[in-house]
């Protein structure tokens, strides 16, 4: 799918005067320019607001975020290593039916994905069944040999997910990317929340806006589930790097959502295939461990050996069902990009259903086919490395340079293995306060995922939005930004489609009850 | 193992001390506390009141500058540093009072200056920032970012006083954010004993400083006029000059004065008020942990706080007061070693009971 840019002339009032409407979906507008019933408040609104009051309520929220420490921190610079994460002040609105459709498809793909991961860390049925070629596994660089035949609680591998969507010229979203390993941003999820709550008071009340404060409560109890069964009352620990890690707020904010210990590997250690944690009362032990580290540096004696992040004898303590790990090591063998080609494989062969969500096109770079085409198409696809987040390793082909198409040739021949592609994405744009004008910007959506007992997802999630103007990328290692994102009950007098209620879905007999 | 009979009714012991330690606690109202967060709220407090200090000593100094006296300015300063006991200073022949406010209050290149100090304070509560309350957190953040926006440049056109007020005000809002906003448990005692530890060894340091010249300078009980200066900077460096006066009027006296800062159990800013706050804190910790250990820091405390309970002034004055003084700092550092080597950093020997 290539970019359009013809545009369709904008007659809009002021402050939408420069906004852009062309083919992308407009989150706002719909295809004639008219606005979409939901936004229809807001934009009332935004024509009543003057550009300087709506530039104070900006000002005010990045103020709120600076005094309360709301920050990441910029690696390699002395002076100010902390920043805000741009934050944009106009709330990005989903329907109850939008809604709906998301959260069917996101619990079917996180039960399906656990599935995997259990069967290829012992029967490996789905590879014998030849659904994917074992090859890919093997070379897959987070796929960790030493969790084969390890009983994981509850057969839980991934219970904490962020997945990337993005919304397509005819509305419908697709997935662009499951994080199955330590997906961050949900702090930002309920700190955006919060400071909408004190800017727009009354715009908040008069939309029917779903909570999302419960998030921590949900995690919690997420977390009590997957404990090793014979501790009843276990104790739950959040791991975190430390104070240098770029999401340090994050794993403060969370630990005390939950009421739970921040830890760090330095007050952990292992004895006798037990874990604990040194109080000022003595050794304490540790039944679950939310961590925020990558598998390479959990433990010292398996995997990284100059780690000083992680603790020495954790995965054998794991191997001897003393502890529960969340989430489970080698769980991003499931979000590997090539892997992520075959998620829609991997639901029909373990749920014999059809995806809801469905997949952005794929093409694996070591299928001579695909490559061939690859190759002759680089100026208008997006090439990835399968391993890479944060937006790095990625080639925009539409916004690249004949050298940077040359480099990752070169880069693609030498390792196809470490390559994807997939076309550009012409995704949905959502109106964002810019320099005084309201603007149309992309936006992606990161729901957050919980798996224990049961599927549970919050009504919202992250909008990272691309703050420069015509930018595809998202991420805020490269300039980009959050909004509040505001999921609506449905509206008195229209029935939902019927719902059979995908969060109750029983996952462990891989049964899951069909629409 | 635990040597115990087994009776069959009940389960099988657990094999070790820790853990039965462990299942005790958690019939317990509070959890236990991780020793590096307890370490980080001592060391928040310490630096915190470091900075407090610093600053009202600065404040004072700056301020009786306008009171022109015979005493040097160079004197003035040079007892102000030794009593701060500052480790990185300008170069003597640049030393003014210009650029000695910049060194102790905005040069974050050096360690012993106010916005070293805040930095340091802030850092300490960022990494047990689920631990303290919101209220604490943005309120020490806030005061970070001020003292970072502020330049020397700044305060000296306009009014210094202002900044240092700031400052301290800051300080005293943050003890009092903190006493009604978290619970007055275990942490919030390491928050206490962090606090008066650091203020006895200020003071006990200030008056060190400042008797030491007092006995090179004079040894008779006539004050010249500008002596009486440096008693009352003295005093108002310890927040101590009204106080001082509602008890010994405003006769200033040395022997009065080391009585008050010293000995006087109701000032919160006197050594005896310190260590018996430090004394009670480290009763409420070892309470609060059941730490079987806990022994020399408690004797360590009581001894100090005995020892400042009982001595009468005319001892003290008698005898020779700056190795008094040293004495007291030493049983303080003496303290903080033990705190650390009971709850912060033991040997895993120790606490698996091995």
């Amino acid at each position: 799918m290539a970019l359009t840019m013809d545009t369709i002339p904008c007659t809009l009032a002021r402050p939408f005067n420069n906004y852009q409407l062309d083919h992308a979906y407009d989150e706002m507008f719909d295809g004639q320019g008219s606005q979409r019933p939901h936004y229809r408040e807001l934009y009332r609104r935004l024509l009543d607001l003057p550009a300087s009051e709506l530039r104070r309520r900006q000002q005010a929220a990045d103020l709120a975020f600076l005094n309360q420490g709301i920050t990441f921190t910029v690696y390699g610079n002395d002076e100010g290593t902390e920043r805000i994460f741009p934050y944009d002040i106009l709330p990005r609105i989903l329907t109850s039916n939008d809604w709906h459709i998301i959260e069917r498809g996101l619990t079917q793909r996180i039960v399906a994905l656990n599935l995997f991961l259990k069967d290829l860390y012992h029967d490996e049925h789905i590879l014998k069944d030849g659904v994917i070629p074992r090859q890919l596994i093997y070379s897959c660089r987070h796929y960790r040999r030493e969790m084969r035949g390890v009983q994981v609680p509850r057969d839980v591998y991934v219970a904490v997910v962020g997945t990337d969507l993005v919304r397509l010229t005819d509305g419908r979203f697709v997935v662009l990317e499951d994080n199955l390993r330590v997906p961050s941003g949900v702090s930002y999820m309920l700190a955006n929340r919060q400071v909408m709550k004190y800017i727009f008071p009354h715009l908040f009340r008069s939309y029917n806006v779903q909570s999302v404060d419960h998030y921590g409560q949900a995690l919690l109890s997420t977390l009590r589930t997957l404990a090793p069964r014979h501790r009843p009352d276990p104790n739950i620990v959040l791991l975190t790097p430390g104070v240098f890690n770029s999401a340090y707020f994050e794993h403060t904010f969370l630990a005390r959502q939950m009421g739970i210990e921040l830890v760090e590997g330095r007050d952990l250690l292992v004895h006798n295939n037990v874990l604990y944690m040194r109080t000022t009362a003595g050794l304490r032990r540790v039944d679950v461990i939310y961590r925020r580290i990558d598998d390479d540096f959990l433990d010292p004696l398996a995997f990284h050996a100059d780690s000083i992040l992680g603790v020495p004898g954790l995965l054998n303590t794991y191997r001897a069902g003393n502890l529960g790990i969340v989430n489970a090591i080698g769980t991003g063998v499931a979000d590997d990009k090539a892997i992520y080609a075959y998620v829609p494989a991997i639901i029909r062969y373990y749920l014999q259903e059809e995806p809801i969500l469905p997949n952005v096109e794929t093409y694996l770079l070591d299928n001579l086919s695909h490559q061939t085409y690859v190759l002759e198409h680089l100026h208008e696809l997006v090439v990835k490395a399968v391993g890479e987040s944060g937006g790095y390793g990625m080639l925009i082909g539409p916004h690249s340079t004949v050298r940077q198409r040359e480099e990752f040739r070169a880069q693609i021949l030498a390792n196809p293995r470490n390559y994807i592609a997939q076309p550009t994405l012409s995704f949905s744009r959502a109106p964002c306060f810019v320099d005084g004008h309201v603007e149309a910007r992309h936006v992606d959506l990161r729901p957050y995922i919980l798996y224990g007992e049961k599927v549970t997802i919050v009504p919202g999630g992250l909008t990272r939005v691309a703050l420069r103007r015509g930018s595809l990328v998202v991420n805020s290692s490269q300039g980009g930004g959050s909004k509040d994102t505001w999921v609506l009950y449905q509206p008195d007098g229209e029935e939902q489609e019927e719902r059979e209620n995908g969060e109750e879905v029983s996952p462990r007999d891989g049964q899951y009850a069909q629409v | 193992m635990v040597n115990t009979p087994r009776s069959k009714s009940k389960p099988k012991p657990k094999p070790w001390a820790a853990e039965q330690l462990a299942a005790s606690l958690l019939t317990l109202e509070g959890k236990p506390m991780l020793s590096r967060v307890a370490d980080s709220l001592y060391w928040m407090a310490r630096y915190l009141e470091r900075a407090e200090h610093t600053a009202r000593v600065v404040d004072v100094n700056l301020h009786q500058m306008l009171d022109q006296t015979p005493e040097s300015a160079n004197r003035r300063w040079e007892l102000m540093l030794s009593a701060l006991h500052v480790t990185s200073l300008p170069p003597h022949a640049t030393r003014d009072v210009y650029t000695i406010t910049h060194a102790l209050a905005f040069d974050r290149s050096s360690k012993s200056s106010i916005v070293s100090y805040i930095s340091a304070a802030r850092e300490n509560a960022r990494q047990v920032r689920e631990q303290i309350s919101s209220e604490m957190w943005e309120h020490i953040n806030r005061l970070y970012l001020h003292v970072r926006r502020t330049s020397k440049d700044d305060i000296w056109q306009v009014e210094p006083h202002e900044f240092f007020q700031s400052v301290k005000e800051g300080s005293h809002l943050f003890q009092g954010i903190t006493d009604s906003t978290m619970s007055h448990g275990e942490g919030w005692h390491f928050i206490q004993v962090g606090r008066f530890i650091e203020r006895a060894i200020a003071v006990a340091s200030m008056l060190d400083a400042y008797f030491g010249t007092f006995h090179e300078s004079q040894n008779g009980a006539h004050l010249l006029p500008f002596d009486y200066l440096v008693w009352v900077r003295l005093l108002k460096s310890c927040t101590a000059f009204e106080a001082y006066c509602k008890v010994c009027t405003a006769t200033i006296e040395p022997r009065c004065i080391v009585d008050f800062l010293l000995l006087n159990a109701e000032f919160p800013h006197s050594v005896r008020f310190s260590a018996n706050m430090v004394q009670n804190g480290l009763q409420a910790i070892a309470a609060a942990t059941f730490a079987r250990n806990a022994g020399p820091a408690e004797r360590l405390a009581g001894r100090l706080r005995a020892m400042l309970d009982y001595m009468h002034i005319d001892e003290v004055m008698a005898g020779n007061i700056h190795a008094y003084l040293e004495n007291i700092a030493n049983q303080c550092a003496q303290i903080h070693t033990a705190i650390h080597d009971i709850y912060i950093a033991y040997p895993i020997e120790v606490a698996l009971g091995q």
